[in-house]
């Protein structure tokens, strides 16, 4: 930190809006704010676009998951606590990611070419075609600063390790050569009833009462065998729980929204001419969308400054309302809107009696269930988990890998030519979501050893949240002993790819919410961005309910772009 | 590409046609004042070109460009070099044209054209090919272009095979694809390319792969075409058969007179003969040239085989036909004779595709000649033949009366013993027949329901020795259900429906035997059968089965819903038959009986003859303005008295060749009296009209 260049002063001092983190969410509302002719200053303590939501590079990776992994107050503030006009709360940053564990198997390898990948902090994500941030970025405009590919497939995983095809589109089930031509018939029927519903079509209908009940009523209803259910519930619309078990079900699927799902997905097929399937995945890494987001709103006039943290928050003395916040660098700068990140909490001061009038204001969605988090891991390989298809999707629903397995594992393997590692390796992200720390490692460290040769453990560094002081210059030490045995297994054992580096963590699910400030959600456990684009829309219309979202615009400026993304093919 | 609505054209697209139009025509004044000086000059040409980036569809143009080129390349500095960039410069006018309008016909010959030229690489042509399948994979110009580049660069069909497979796996919705594959596939079956020897090989394996675009999305109908292209090539016997001919193999045929005391004989194969000469009828499964008396023996003890002459029965005058017939004289002593024929035994039966018929058949008979005794039945000349119900009983009554009745078998012939070959095709059939039982146990789909009953019917005629013949009423059942699901092609199915029922009555004795009836009334002398074929109150839309029913000589068909009659022609031994009360709505549609040599009583009354101002058929049958009649008709003829023939050409064209001596034609919108005088004059013949003795 003291290397860094001292901070330079902002002008002017008095914005619209402050948003700190530049996170997926804060980065859309900068833009949105913008759009509708705010000004708005918007802070990174981080030197890179994202925060939460960035991709980084194999050495900022373990540094960024450290510093969010344990509680800190902020240093303390350069100035007096004691202003005249304002009451100055110190921020502090609250731990969102836990059981930490990075183990480099390739140190040297990995170490030459640690710039050349870029790591989703948040995956597996993927977008649907049709889904809600496409709409979004071809409307906001943020789509011209991005380019995408597409995923080569989606296939349903076993414990053996087998990859079985997911027959997602017409052509795709035409193709299949594990389903019989009854079941075929089956699910092609099924979608086209699905579509046929949605498009008002005469004679079919979906009933109301069936709409209305879960869906995995209505695909037994419609007398679907299990393999096709499987591929419906947990391949295509991506529910978490196992949706016949009551007792562990936490997410139960109703028809409607079943069917929107797969609407979704089936619109997804097809909506660009250059996509294969349903999926596609941005070059570069999911970074890149924040960061598409901010140069979106930085033409439409935001302040931007990277590398500058945010020590405390100053109130009115009076009636405490929000006036502005004090950086590291010790300027004041005010504004009549926050949005933080949530990595950042104001801690009140015991006793405080301080008036909030923003409190009453209502969370913005119920709070999720607090005991669920989302365990995340991430592999490199050398070599693919399917040969000859580099970028895919694996699901592996509940039950699939050990019994008790409760929720469905989504693995995304990602290749070099989507920019996001050197040439001929491939990154893997696991997800699912978990009750606790152990559940989540169990739940990867199963996905691993099905279809990853990890090497022993005991050659590895391991980093958890308690050594995180050492965790950075840990990470990069070489091993001389877990080189050579690498060597030694650089072929794969058992056919397997061999893990040549692992990150697995545990991350906190946060919603967001508007009460004394405003925060935005954390990364959700799921695939695509929609649930998340809905509560940023909704944090929006809470501090700007006379704004349009994102109005139409008449401009010549993205007229010429009736919704089409760049897709390489 | 495909499926969108056609949206009404917006003011200003119009206002922009218009606009093209104009500039059009001023362009199109100038090329064809160009186009006939015979001007090539290089801004003449270069007019041409713009005219066609504007309008493609301009043939004119096109045939300007080819006049420019090959004038061009006939002048006397033209090298190899200059000839290259000509034709270069051509494909890419085509190539722009075809970005215009990538569906023109005009612009695809022409690249056709400059391609054959031979100049221009074509290994360039499939990249672009590639480009415009992309564009839109169903594009059948580009498909067909693709065929000749293809061919051109001798691209092996093993290749293309797998492109169009390629194409079937991106969108199996793909009728082109299909197509194309069904081509090469027939191809390289023909050749009997490696791996495809054999269609026993080959098919299967294609009948997997439809079926997963079939069950994917059986709404989808460019599968189906190709199932039933497959279908075609599973039930098309590569070569012709023989299956059925008069007389039968083992069967005793009596040429007698009136006389029918002598009751060794069935009245099956009883028939009288006044022109010392009787009928040998094949019939083959389908239709074949080159019977002659050298590709078929007939050994008997009067006739020399090589004096027969074998006349092939076809409407339409080919020299193909499914059925043939030749006559066999008999003395006029009493005599027992037998009679062999053999056919196949040396080269020469091809069918209309070309293969030899390959399996040699034979068969015999019996013929035992009682001569005619004339005196008896002078009187009864005039004598009528009536239709009315209490003219017949049923036959199983005297049946009892130990009548010998041939086993129904021999009423035709089987080869024997059956060839081998449709082994696999009767699996192949089978297997199909399950597939879309199976099918239509999950879902209700039309063209499975088609299908099915179609591969029933195949199935069905396939094992026709078997003792595993299918229960027809399965097959009713899907057509009944068809004539209800889609009544827009209710009268196909109802065909359909009539010849399985035909079928079903000629599939045995017993069923066949509840349709023949004796004719209790007395016979004039013209005929002598005692057997009425009555099929009559059936609703029957179609003829059919012909080939159980050779032996036939007296046939009600009538209180039917016949429009038509064809194939009747195969039944050369009718000589009394009754149309009354059908559909049929004009002369033409009787045109088949005018290979009935032996029709002497013929019943149409009560038809809609004439009552249709304009007669559809006309179109689709030979008319004196067509050259298989031209020879019969006679402009000399053309008055017959005061009446213009012309009026009747129709009527006199079947008419004129019929030996008829009863008819009845009341009932119908043209029997006035002016049209019964003409029917008179054509057939002196005739002795009873509608009932009336002629004078």
């Amino acid at each position: 930190m003291s290397d860094l260049p001292p901070y330079p002063p902002i002008d002017p001092t008095t914005f619209d809006l402050i948003v700190i983190g530049t996170g997926l969410p804060e980065s859309i509302v900068a833009a949105a704010a913008c759009t509708a002719s705010k000004s708005v200053l918007h802070l990174d303590p981080n030197p890179f676009y994202g925060s939460h939501f960035s991709s980084l590079s194999l050495t900022d990776f373990p540094s960024f998951l450290t510093s969010q992994s344990h509680a800190s107050a902020s240093s303390p503030s350069p100035h007096s606590n004691t202003h005249h006009d304002f009451t100055v709360l110190d921020f502090s940053t609250r731990p969102l990611y836990s059981s930490l564990d990075i183990s480099n198997f390739s140190p040297h390898l990995l170490n030459q070419h640690a710039r050349k990948f870029n790591i989703d902090v948040a995956g597996p994500r993927v977008f649907y075609c049709a889904d809600k941030s496409i709409d979004l970025m071809l409307k906001s405009g943020a789509s011209q600063y991005l380019e995408f590919k597409s995923i080569d497939a989606t296939f349903l995983g076993d414990d053996k390790g087998n990859l079985l095809t997911v027959p997602d589109s017409r052509a795709a089930i035409f193709k299949d050569k594990s389903l019989g031509l009854m079941e075929k018939n089956q699910l092609m029927r099924f979608f086209k009833l699905v579509q046929g519903h949605l498009a008002g079509e005469e004679g079919v209908k979906i009933s109301e009462e069936d709409l209305h009940s879960p869906f995995v009523d209505f695909l037994n209803k419609m007398g679907l065998p299990p393999k096709i259910k499987s591929f419906i519930l947990f391949a295509i619309t991506m529910v978490d729980y196992h949706q016949e078990d009551v007792g562990v079900c936490r997410d139960l699927l109703k028809t409607k929204d079943g069917i929107y799902q797969l609407a979704l997905y089936n619109a997804s097929i097809g909506r660009f001419s250059n996509a294969l399937g349903a999926l596609i995945y941005p070059v570069y890494g999911q970074g890149e969308l924040s960061q598409a987001f901010c140069r979106r709103a930085a033409v439409k006039g935001c302040l931007y400054v990277l590398r500058m943290p945010v020590t405390s928050l100053l109130l009115d003395k009076d009636n405490g309302c929000y006036k502005g916040v004090r950086l590291a660098s010790g300027q004041d700068i005010f504004s009549k809107k926050l949005i933080i990140d949530p990595s950042f909490t104001v801690p009140l001061p015991v006793g405080s009696s301080l008036p909030h009038p923003l409190q009453e204001k209502l969370p913005l969605s119920s709070l999720k269930d607090d005991r669920v988090k989302v365990a995340r891991g991430i592999c490199i390989t050398k070599a693919s988990l399917k040969p000859d298809m580099s970028n895919f999707l694996v699901v592996y629903p509940p039950r699939s890998l050990f019994p008790e397995q409760v929720t469905s594992i989504r693995l995304l393997q990602i290749g070099s030519n989507l920019a996001v590692c050197p040439p001929d390796m491939f990154v893997l992200y696991i997800s699912a979501l978990c009750d606790d720390d152990d559940q989540g490692k169990k739940i990867l460290h199963s996905v691993m050893n099905t279809l990853l040769t990890v090497p022993d453990s005991i050659d590895s560094e391991s980093n958890s949240a308690v050594q995180s002081e050492t965790a950075e210059s840990g990470s990069v030490l070489q091993n001389e002993n877990a080189e050579s045995s690498f060597t030694a297994q650089s072929n794969t054992r058992e056919g397997k790819p061999t893990s040549l580096w692992s990150a697995l963590y545990m991350q906190e699910l946060t919603s967001g919410q508007v009460e004394f400030i405003c925060s935005t959600p954390m990364p959700d456990g799921k695939l695509i961005y929609n649930d998340l684009i809905d509560l940023t829309v909704k944090l929006f219309h809470e501090i700007y309910p006379d704004e349009e979202f994102f109005p139409k615009t008449s401009t010549s400026e993205n007229s010429g772009d009736d919704g089409d993304i760049s897709l390489e093919t | 590409m495909h499926g969108r609505p056609r949206k009404a054209p917006k003011p200003e697209d119009e206002a922009a046609s218009a606009a093209k139009a104009q500039k059009l025509r001023a362009l199109q004044t100038q090329f064809f004042s160009y186009h006939h000086n015979k001007i090539y000059t290089k801004e003449a040409v270069e007019l041409s070109a713009k005219l066609l980036d504007i309008n493609p569809e301009s043939y004119t143009a096109w045939n300007y460009r080819k006049l420019a080129v090959e004038h061009c390349l006939s002048q006397p500095d033209s090298d190899a070099d200059s000839a290259k960039f000509i034709l270069d410069h051509e494909l890419r006018v085509v190539e722009s044209a075809l970005r215009q309008n990538f569906k023109s016909y005009g612009a695809w010959h022409h690249r056709k054209w400059v391609i054959s030229k031979g100049h221009s690489s074509i290994d360039n042509e499939l990249r672009l090919l590639d480009k415009f399948q992309k564009a839109d994979s169903r594009n059948f110009h580009a498909w067909n272009y693709r065929r000749f580049v293809a061919e051109s660069m001798n691209r092996s069909e093993q290749d293309e095979l797998k492109y169009t497979e390629d194409m079937i796996y991106t969108n199996f919705s793909n009728y082109s694809a299909w197509h194309n594959r069904s081509v090469l596939l027939s191809t390289l079956l023909e050749k009997k390319a490696e791996g495809f020897l054999s269609k026993e090989k080959v098919l299967p394996e294609e009948y997997e792969f439809i079926h997963q675009a079939i069950f994917t999305d059986p709404d989808d109908q460019s599968g189906w075409f190709y199932h039933l292209w497959l279908l075609d090539q599973t039930v098309k016997a590569d070569s012709p058969l023989l299956i059925s001919s008069w007389p039968a193999h083992g069967s005793d045929v009596q040429l007698v007179d009136r006389c029918h005391n002598n009751s060794a004989f069935s009245p099956f194969t009883t028939l009288h003969s006044d022109s010392g000469s009787f009928p040998i009828v094949l019939y083959f499964n389908q239709p074949v040239e080159g019977v002659s008396s050298s590709t078929v023996t007939v050994e008997s003890g009067f006739n020399k085989s090589e004096d027969l002459v074998w006349e092939p029965v076809s409407v339409s005058n080919s020299q193909a036909a499914k059925v043939w017939v030749t006559h066999l004289k008999f003395p006029t002593s009493e005599l027992h004779f037998p009679v062999e024929v053999s056919v196949g035994h040396s080269k020469g039966i091809t069918s209309a595709r070309g293969s030899q018929y390959s399996f040699s058949s034979v068969f015999s008979f019996k013929v035992h000649v009682q001569p005619i005794k004339k005196d008896s039945s002078q009187g009864s000349v005039a004598e009528s033949f009536l239709w009315g119900e209490e003219n017949f009983k049923v036959y199983g009554i005297q049946s009892e009366e130990s009548i010998p009745i041939l086993s129904f078998d021999q009423l035709s012939i089987r080869n024997d013993p059956e060839p081998t070959v449709s082994d696999w095709r009767a699996e192949a059939l089978s297997k199909e027949i399950e597939c879309f039982r199976e099918l239509l146990s999950l879902m209700d789909c039309k063209i499975g329901k088609l299908t099915l009953a179609r591969l029933l019917m195949a199935y069905d005629a396939m094992s026709f020795s078997c003792a595993n013949k299918l229960s027809h009423s399965e097959v009713l059942e899907l057509y009944s259900d068809l004539m209800k699901l889609d009544p827009s092609h209710y009268q196909y199915y109802k065909d359909e429906h009539n010849l399985v029922v035909l079928k079903q009555v000629t599939s045995s004795r017993e069923s066949l035997l509840k349709h023949c009836f004796q004719y209790t009334n007395s016979v004039p002398l013209t005929i002598y059968s005692p057997i009425c074929l009555r099929l009559n109150n059936l609703s029957l839309s179609r003829m059919g089965a012909f080939e159980e029913l050779l032996w036939v000589q007296m046939l009600d068909l009538s209180h039917n819903e016949l429009q038509s009659i064809e194939g009747l022609e195969a039944m050369q031994l009718l000589s009394c038959l009754s149309l009354r009360n059908n559909k049929l709505r004009s002369f033409t549609a009787l045109d088949p009986l005018r290979k009935l040599k032996s029709l002497r009583v013929l019943d149409i009354s009560y038809n809609h003859i004439g009552e249709h101002f304009i007669d559809t058929t006309r179109y689709l049958c030979a008319s004196p303005l067509s050259h298989s009649v031209g020879s019969e008709w006679n402009k000399d003829e053309t008055v017959i008295g005061d009446v213009a023939l012309i009026n009747y050409w129709d009527a006199f064209l079947i008419f004129k060749e019929l030996n008829l001596k009863q008819l009845d034609i009341l009932g119908n919108a043209i029997a006035d009296e002016k049209f019964k005088s003409v029917l008179v004059k054509i057939m002196p013949a005739l002795k009873r009209l509608d009932g009336e003795l002629l004078g």
